[in-house]
């Protein structure tokens, strides 16, 4: 098996394992509390309102804006971590056909598990980091994805693999 | 529908009996054709009853604020918490159900770098099957069981059986992971016939049209990111503000806001469902490729499967899309895109049966 398929098959392994750990940790452990507060807050920014406080309604509808940024982000996380490394392991089995030299490859499957690990890695820091630097690691990220598969795409139309004979 | 002239012969590509790479097959397309029928029942039958319910309740927590009552307006957050979770819980167990198999599929195409015996090999596949099946019926009864019986104040039976599956899927994985190690490491024989070299016109065509789709969507999930994600945050406190201050004023024409509340979580529903479609049809499309030489079909069906599936790739995502400009008409051509790739996927199946089926007829031993 070529550098460039191992690259691929064992990152993309490793970030759908660590993917599926961030999301069994964050449901045992943040998910219920998370939604609990959405709720309450929510629910508190209609009550207070009811009572006629409008200084106490705003700043708990504020509340659940900010815990909802924040649920959002940490279950797209899951999802993308996951998503992009059943994307690496599949591109990986067929990445023989991607018609360039295998240094080529190489730096095309670095490219794709560089971008699959930084980019949700980049979403999740929104939520802790402030300032610029988390959406442009995001922005950055699903570039190098992005980039990757256009190569990918452009290898396999290019000429047929090796392997390619027809049977 | 007969198998003759371009198929291939049953003894050649060997999907060996009983082995754990068609115990994944098998299991990979059965758990993604169930997560996408549920998703199309659960599309057809609940998610816009729902939607309509949680405006109504919204409403009506709107006018509770507006008379004064925060106990009804406590009461009124309720229901809609409910609805949310019932929402939610299906769309995860859907989503969860699909991507099961996709790792399912995966896992087969790995199959013969796996440096294991036959036996734990198999084990380990009906493993990652089951806790595949359980994770998502797990999900779907949180919010029918809910905390009955619980110790724990937030985490009821069914999140912990929904938890032990998703557990089981980790555990399985690593396993896999560490035997596949091993094999490169140690420079082990494959322990499974690789799967066959093909350059036939399906495999092809799903790969091509696999990849496009996931560039597509891509493409329309960095746009969506960089366009709407923080238009629609902003847009969501801005109308919740506005309906709440509208009823603390005692006005009950907080209608609009509500309106206009439904009419955001619409959009946001169909703009990331459309994203997340398009890449999960591009991926399934792409791993279908790979086992296309397993489907004992006449050329003609493999290649209709093919164009089904395809289609209904496209289909799906796009008139989701739609449904914000054509309403319902929309969502029903999107349905009949889903239920197309569904039977794409059992049409290729009854393929695969069919080949396993003249394997075991013939005797072939692992």
């Amino acid at each position: 098996m070529s550098r460039a398929r191992k690259l691929l098959i064992f990152g993309g392994l490793l970030l759908a394992a660590f993917g599926m750990l961030y999301g069994l940790h964050y449901a045992l452990f943040v998910e219920h509390q998370t939604l609990d507060e959405m709720g309450a807050s929510l629910t508190e920014g209609f009550v207070a309102a009811a009572e006629r406080q409008p200084a106490a309604s705003s700043r708990a509808i504020d509340r659940y804006a900010q815990t909802k940024y924040v649920y959002v982000r940490q279950v797209d996380v899951h999802s993308h971590w996951v998503g992009l490394g059943m994307l690496l392991i599949a591109l990986g089995a067929a990445f023989d056909q991607v018609g360039f030299a295998e240094r080529i490859r190489v730096w095309i499957a670095i490219m794709l598990l560089s971008g699959a690990a930084i980019f949700p890695m980049g979403v999740l820091l929104q939520t802790v980091v402030p300032g610029p630097l988390p959406t442009v690691l995001a922005i950055g990220g699903a570039a190098l994805v992005t980039s990757g598969l256009m190569l990918t795409a452009i290898g396999i139309a290019r000429k047929p693999g090796p392997r390619d004979a027809r049977h | 529908m007969v198998a003759q002239g371009a198929v291939p012969h049953p003894r050649k590509p060997s999907l060996a009996l009983v082995s754990a790479t068609r115990i994944l097959i098998f299991g990979g397309i059965a758990l993604i054709a169930g997560g996408m029928l549920f998703g199309d029942i659960f599309a057809v039958f609940v998610l816009h009853q729902n939607g309509g319910q949680t405006g109504q309740a919204l409403m009506a927590a709107s006018q509770t604020v507006a008379a004064g009552n925060p106990l009804e307006a406590k009461a009124a957050f309720e229901r809609v918490g409910g609805l949310l979770e019932d929402h939610g819980t299906k769309v995860d167990a859907h989503v969860h159900m699909t991507d099961a198999g996709f790792l399912a599929l995966l896992l087969a195409l790995l199959q013969p770098c796996v440096a294991l015996r036959p036996e734990p090999k198999r084990l380990l596949a009906w493993l990652f099957v089951a806790g595949g099946a359980l994770l998502p019926i797990g999900i779907f009864l949180i919010h029918y069981l809910g905390l009955a019986y619980s110790p724990s104040p937030v985490i009821g039976w069914a999140s912990v059986l929904a938890d032990s599956a998703g557990a089981l899927l980790i555990a399985v994985l690593v396993v896999e992971a560490w035997a596949l190690w091993k094999h490169f490491q140690t420079g082990s024989p494959v322990s499974e016939p690789e799967l066959p070299p093909d350059r036939s016109w399906e495999r092809r065509t799903l790969l091509a049209g696999g990849t496009l789709l996931i560039l597509i969507g891509f493409l329309y999930g960095a746009w969506y990111a960089s366009v709407d994600l923080y238009r629609h945050e902003a847009r969501e406190t801005q109308i919740l503000h506005s309906i709440v201050d509208s009823a603390a004023n005692g006005q009950i024409a907080s209608t609009h806001g509500v309106e206009d509340y439904g009419a955001l979580a619409a959009e946001r529903a169909v703009k990331i469902a459309a994203h997340s479609h398009i890449i999960e049809f591009g991926l399934l499309a792409i791993l279908l490729a790979f086992i296309q030489r397993y489907v004992y079909l006449r050329e003609t069906w493999k290649r209709r499967w093919v164009i089904v599936l395809l289609a209904g790739s496209v289909m799906l995502p796009v008139f989701v899309l739609l449904e914000l400009k054509l309403g319902l008409l929309a969502g029903g051509i999107a349905d009949v895109g889903g239920l197309m790739v569904v039977v794409a996927l059992i049409g290729m199946l009854a393929g695969i049966v069919r080949h396993t089926g003249s394997l075991d007829d013939t005797g072939a031993q692992p």
